[in-house]
């Protein structure tokens, strides 16, 4: 089937290159049958890479080792979850899975675009096209995924123990589908500005996609940011490690653009600004691939593999996009002009523009720590790299203020607003955060000024928030005979953008409580026991129970050989758990560079986190055996074992397991009590169902659709309101 | 070459060549007279003002039961609103009956 894969992805490459040439020629000739054709080829190129991706999925999940990329990244021994997200875990994967999402969402904007946006449409599906030429002639020339091998092996080498993790599974699809979304109002943008059309109606025709972009993009930033805490096992959840940071910048900058959209939508204004704001988001989309896939800054989620050639493909591409944004942003200057201007400066157009500054600001924060290494080896030939403190004392300021922001936004109207009524509103959130304030304060949180501005700025989002909420509630109640929980059902699915967007405020001043607090009040210690000996750490007693050991097999071979400990965990005397850390070694792929015990510890390592995980606090623990302890004796039996049978060598493995057990050496321990970050994933969800509230099609909307436009007149149509 | 994949490869060609060149096939049933055309244009982008319009002037008076504007704050902005409504509507008419009914935007008045 290889071979059929290889020619749905030579056919999409060769389909992709007329789309752009058949939507450009029946643009500028008038000839819609030709953009129609095109946009079927974008329907083709979507059935094409489907039909392609279900052949590698196929390979993956059928063990089929005369496959390059099987062979590198599966194996027998990886469980049948795993081998379906193995396929992703490949570089050239990675880039059909990319491809295949962009023709997927393409098709889909183009199908429900099919009868509006007639002018800026071929110049979109042009840039879509564009972008699915680059993919799949990297896939194509350079990185196929159908690369064959005559002889297929017994065994592949695996996939990365690392990324066995479920939200590993789904993380990658998630920022994929983030930044193939992204690309959707990228190219509409792109359209508008060559045909001068740059009304709100691009904004409003491609919302929904800049809307799932960012929530997907959010989705996987937030399922790595859970795999790092729970199966890294360095205990945290945040590296500012360049990959995650890339996969945070365009996702910032579709924040800013999703409430600057608002303005254009209402009021006409900011065109340029939203123009260039989806313009950089789109290109950062692409920065944030490009980090992935070319290896240039060091990171532990980072392919390397052929990374220079992608690296100059990839580089490529940025500079035209980027030129080309700056061109078409310059040229269209004129027609970019306001509709109208800022009414008052106490307006919720004002509120949104700081909004924008806030974030635009944390991305040039995030971009400029993250190539610093770029920069500093430019201008000093030395590579440095900036660390957590250096983000944090830029992005916690950042992040106060843009909290603050959200909970004085919701409270303005547009245009303007009275004094008089800013008072009447804030009044209420001001007395819940000073009480906050206070409480917090008697608790002796003010010795964590950070943590403590955090907690009030959030109680005052909260209160502003659940205050809308009521008002809104009452005032559908004065206006129908519904009881409160009707009323604020219909209030809600009336208004979707508007309280979805209030829900996404909650959840985001409940994530960052979290991570106020954890990452103020953490206590943290490396601590080296053998078993009987204990520490405390955080007002828990941890002691060292015993060793544990236990070799996992599957499909008749050893996948890995685990090593921890037992520890119970005691607050007060009293039990809480006991917790189970241990570390996996998975046997090396070379074995004949290893002996025969030496080669089961020589392949790559997991930390296997163990952890009681409560809304209060979480209580987390990993362990590292003594790595020299395993090595003198698997270095002894390696020796005394070099020439025996192989069944033999299996024994005796088995016999290291147990002795492990039976007279363990000293083990190291990270443990950590870490309070609330339970909240970081319960905002997370907060944040996600307020973006479903906002995405939601709403259900008058859908009957609108199919029923002609002139009937109504302003008063009926208001009359529903 | 396996005979199947060939004959598969063969058969997704044909269905790609007839999926892609139907409209060029097909192209007379596509074809609107320009003048036409810019007019339902136009009067999509109205319909679209209008739904935003619309939806401007209901998040105001939602704005004035929840408290966030004063009564006199409400009825200057309804004004002017209203007005920029009718200016809409008055375009509308002027554009005369569409020849086919108009697909009102929806998302513009999800707001």
């Amino acid at each position: 089937m290889a071979i059929l894969g290889r020619a749905c992805l030579i056919l999409a490459f060769a389909l992709a290159l007329y789309g752009i040439g058949a939507a450009i020629y029946g643009a500028r000739a008038r000839k819609p049958e030709w953009v129609a054709s095109a946009r079927n080829g974008v329907y083709a190129l979507f059935a094409l890479l489907s039909i392609a991706f279900l052949i590698l999925e196929l390979a993956f999940l059928r063990d089929d080792f005369h496959f390059q990329t099987v062979i590198g990244h599966s194996s027998i021994t990886t469980p049948l979850g795993y081998k379906g997200a193995a396929a992703w875990s490949s570089q050239e994967g990675s880039l059909l899975l990319w491809a295949w999402l962009l023709s997927g969402f393409s098709s889909l904007v183009l199908f429900l675009n099919r009868r509006r946006m007639r002018e800026i449409t071929p110049y979109a599906i042009a840039v879509l096209c564009g972008f699915a030429t680059f993919f799949t002639a990297l896939l194509v020339f350079h990185n196929s995924p159908f690369k064959t091998v005559a002889n297929a092996p017994a065994d592949g080498l695996g996939l990365n123990p690392l990324l066995r993790h479920p939200a590993m599974m789904i993380h990658p699809p998630m920022l994929y589908s983030g930044y193939t979304l992204f690309t959707i109002p990228f190219a509409f943008a792109v359209g508008a500005l060559i045909v001068r059309k740059v009304d709100a109606e691009w904004i409003s025709q491609t919302r929904r996609f800049s809307l799932a972009a960012w929530f997907f993009l959010g989705i996987g930033i937030l399922l790595g940011a859970r795999w790092s805490y729970a199966e890294l096992g360095w205990g945290g959840y945040w590296a500012w490690d360049p990959v995650e940071n890339a996969s945070l910048m365009p996702w910032l900058t579709g924040t800013a653009f999703l409430h600057s959209m608002m303005i254009q939508e209402k009021r006409g204004m900011l065109k340029v600004w939203n123009a260039s704001l989806i313009l950089a988001t789109g290109t950062l989309a692409i920065v944030g691939t490009f980090l992935v896939r070319s290896g240039i800054l060091d990171s532990i989620h980072a392919f390397v593999e052929n990374g220079n050639y992608v690296a100059w493909a990839f580089t490529a591409l940025i500079a035209v996009m980027t030129v080309s944004s700056v061109y078409l942003v310059v040229t269209r200057r004129d027609t970019l002009r306001s509709e109208h201007h800022l009414d008052g400066l106490l307006s919720r157009e004002s509120m949104f523009l700081l909004n924008n500054v806030v974030l635009v600001s944390l991305c040039f924060v995030v971009f400029w720590g993250t190539f610093f290494p770029l920069i500093s080896e430019a201008v000093t030939g030395d590579k440095s790299a900036v660390g957590p403190p250096w983000f944090s004392k830029y992005t916690v300021p950042l992040a106060l203020i843009l909290i603050l922001l959200t909970g004085i936004g919701p409270v303005i109207p547009w245009r303007r607003a009275s004094w008089s009524s800013a008072r009447r509103m804030f009044t209420l959130p001001a007395v819940v955060a000073g009480v906050t304030l206070i409480v917090l304060l008697l608790l002796g949180i003010g010795r964590k000024p950070w943590a403590l501005g955090m907690f009030v700025i959030a109680a005052f989002a909260l209160a502003v928030a659940g205050q809308e909420f009521v008002r809104g509630t009452r005032a559908r109640m004065a206006m129908s005979d519904q009881h409160a929980p009707g009323a604020l059902v219909t209030m809600v699915r009336r208004n979707r953008r508007r309280y979805g967007g209030y829900i996404v405020h909650i959840g985001m001043a409940v994530l960052f409580v979290g991570v106020a607090a954890s990452s103020a009040f953490q206590h943290t210690q490396d601590v080296t026991l053998s078993p009987g000996h204990a520490v405390t750490v955080g007002g828990y007693r941890f002691a060292y129970l015993n060793a544990t050991s236990s070799v996992t097999t599957r499909d008749g071979g050893v996948e890995r050989i685990n090593f921890g400990a037992r520890m119970r965990v005691t607050k007060d005397g009293r039990l809480v758990k006991v917790l189970a850390p241990s570390r996996g070694y998975y046997p090396s792929t070379a074995p004949v560079a290893f002996g025969p015990v030496g080669r089961f510890f020589e392949g790559e390592s997991t930390s296997e986190v163990s952890m009681d995980a409560g809304i209060t606090r979480d209580v987390w623990v990993t362990v590292s055996p003594d790595g020299q302890w395993i090595k003198r004796v698997s270095d002894a039996l390696d020796r005394r074992l070099v020439n025996a049978p192989p069944l033999q060598q299996l024994r005796s493995v088995g016999g290291l397991v147990a002795f492990y057990q039976q007279r363990p050496p000293p083990a190291t321990f990270r443990v950590l009590v870490s309070p609330l970050v339970m909240w970081i994933w319960i905002g997370g969800f907060i944040i996600f169902g307020g973006a479903l509230t906002a995405m939601w099609p709403a259900r008058d909307a859908a009957r609108r659709r199919v029923r002609a436009g002139a009937a109504a007149e302003v008063a009926r149509d208001l009359g529903r309101a | 070459m396996n005979v199947l994949a060939l004959l598969l490869i063969l058969l997704v060609l044909a269905v790609v060549a007839a999926l892609v060149s139907a409209p060029l096939r097909a192209k007379a049933a596509g074809r609107q007279p320009p003048a036409e055309l810019r007019d339902a244009q136009e009067r999509r982008d109205l319909e679209i003002e209008k739904a935003q319009k619309y939806a401007e002037i209901r998040e105001l008076e939602m704005d004035l039961r929840t408290g966030k504007l004063s009564e006199a704050d409400y009825r200057v902005t309804d004004r002017q609103l209203r007005a920029e409504a009718v200016d809409i509507l008055d375009r509308l008419d002027r554009l005369g009956a569409p020849a086919s009914p108009v697909e009102a935007d929806s998302d513009a008045t999800a707001s």
